[in-house]
């Protein structure tokens, strides 16, 4: 997450570079094929890319791929909202009484450090083996980056659009709603972002690790059927969506943020 | 004199406990109040919550106990071996990506859109390349790990001052001088950042891969407390667990110099 998008101008260089990118990823598709093909990779452990591409079409239709992409995407969504509503409650929380952010930005901090994916035998037992469980984990996962982005926020905001707010007079709540919360929305939305995607990462990844819900859970059936091609579609499908969300927010990110 | 007389008053105004530590100690104090309310209260099912005590004596049978340090040495070996693999390559991949305009133009932006993508999903082809062993558990963590360092690197190769790339060149350095003598000290920081997010991500991919598969790790222990429903065993191993991981993020980001704990 440190580093920037890189450049997408189209430039020639850009345009060749992009060649010479799918180019290495077809030859090395190429190159696996053959190998397999020859009998030097053995096929029952990696199965030739022919074989993965032709199975896209028997996972998205026997699988029911939609309605699983739908199901983790609705988790997703709530542990989103849930986020929007609590991770930006509870930084703008912190700001208000610093003795509060003094005593707890640490902890927040440093739970953005911990492994907290590996409480959800935890959340299993609390919530049962159901789609809260993921949705909870997705959220708590992702929280701190949230409040941590909601408490820069706002405490960026620039001194003269307090002072400006200030010689007009607004009270507490005037002020942060024209004042704050406006300033602060660029970077509430690097949060949310941030938020997002690991609340992706850890539904997929706990949908996979209990067996239940949507695309992780795909995947998982697959492998314990031994479908190897199927397997290696169904992985390929959730990055794709992955990417593709990726995208989506960086997109809207921007479109927030004309202007850095 | 003035400097002096409000040294002094500070120094006798400032009292024992500061309000920040005296909140501290209020919350902490309120949720184990509020956690032994609710084991004794029967609201929710028996054990889910249990009393500080029943998870006093599982840490205290956790440290004394021989089969714990053992998991826990395959764990960290685990880590550190995913660590190192993925690390050192994350390092390589990015000093190419970030020396080379064209070919950071070509992959980086595989890699950038890789990187996010949970990793935890590849572990049955893992489990097919490397078998049911610590292998896979190693591989899953290397694979986590290499994308933060990759991408740290990258970014930091493009933020060198080109000046000391100069110098290094009109001192006609070769690349292995180049990467050592100009990159790799140029990139300090980048590359300690890379290297704690690339151990907290190797972290949660070996330990999650211990909780899918396994006869040995942490990860084995946490989901064996769970499967016989040994809650207290589970949250001692839980607390352990964070106090480690946190433990070392922090120290990865002092002995680098990064005064932050986590900044995303």
């Amino acid at each position: 997450m440190t580093a920037t998008a890189p450049a997408r101008r189209a430039r020639p260089g850009n345009f060749a570079a992009a060649t010479v990118g799918l180019g290495a990823l077809a030859a090395f598709l190429l190159a696996v094929e053959i190998l397999i093909q020859i009998g030097v990779v053995n096929r029952f452990i990696v199965p030739p890319p022919s074989e993965i591409i032709g199975s896209f079409g028997r996972v998205i239709v026997e699988e029911h791929v939609f309605s699983r992409f739908l199901l983790t995407l609705t988790e997703c969504l709530t542990a989103g909202v849930m986020l929007t509503v609590f991770g930006v409650a509870g930084g703008v929380l912190m700001h208000r009484f610093k003795l509060l952010q003094q005593a707890c930005e640490t902890w927040v901090a440093a739970m953005a450090s911990a492994p907290i994916v590996l409480m959800y035998p935890l959340f299993l037992v609390i919530f049962g083996r159901n789609a809260w469980t993921i949705i909870m984990m997705g959220f708590f996962a992702a929280l701190p980056p949230v409040i941590l982005k909601t408490i820069e926020g706002i405490a960026g905001t620039r001194k003269v659009l307090v002072n400006v707010g200030r010689s007009f007079n607004l009270n507490a709540t005037q002020q942060f709603w024209k004042i704050l919360f406006p300033a602060a929305l660029p970077t509430i939305f690097v949060g949310l972002r941030l938020g997002l995607i690991f609340a992706l990462i850890n539904i997929v990844g706990v949908e996979f690790l209990i067996n239940f819900g949507g695309l992780g859970q795909l995947i998982n059936e697959l492998a314990e059927r031994y479908d190897l091609a199927g397997t290696y579609a169904a992985i390929c499908f959730v990055i794709l969506v992955s990417i593709v969300f990726f995208m989506a927010l960086e997109k809207a990110e921007r479109w927030l943020r004309p202007v850095d | 004199m003035a400097e002096t007389g409000r040294l002094r008053r500070a120094a006798v105004a400032a009292p024992a406990l500061s309000p920040v530590t005296l909140l501290r100690l209020a919350i902490i104090l309120t949720v184990l109040a509020v956690w032994e309310l609710l084991s004794h209260s029967g609201w929710l099912y028996r054990d889910v919550v249990p009393s500080l005590l029943a998870i006093g004596h599982a840490l205290t049978s956790l440290f004394t106990s021989g089969d714990y340090y053992f998991n826990l040495g395959v764990t960290a070996a685990e880590i550190g071996a995913a660590l190192a693999i993925g690390g050192l390559s994350g390092l390589a991949v990015g000093i190419v990506l970030g020396a080379n305009r064209f070919l950071s133009k070509a992959f980086e932006s595989y890699i950038y859109y890789l990187g996010p993508t949970p990793k935890i999903i590849f572990f049955p082809i893992m489990i097919m390349w490397f078998g049911v062993g610590p292998e896979s558990k190693v591989a899953l963590g290397t694979l986590s790990c290499f994308f933060p360092v990759a991408l740290s690197v990258a970014a930091g190769m493009h933020q060198i001052d080109r000046v000391l790339i100069r110098v290094g060149n009109s001192f006609r350095a070769n690349s292995w001088q180049m990467v050592t003598k100009i990159y790799l000290p140029a990139m300090r920081h980048p590359i300690i950042n890379g290297i704690r997010l690339g151990l907290g991500v190797a972290l949660i991919g070996t330990l999650l891969a211990e909780t899918k598969l396994s006869n040995k790790g942490i990860g084995f222990l946490i989901i064996n407390a769970y499967s016989v429903f040994d809650m207290p065993r589970m949250y001692a191993n839980l607390i352990v667990l964070f106090v480690l991981a946190i433990g070392a993020n922090a120290l990865v980001g002092r002995f680098g110099g990064l005064h932050s704990i986590k900044r995303l």
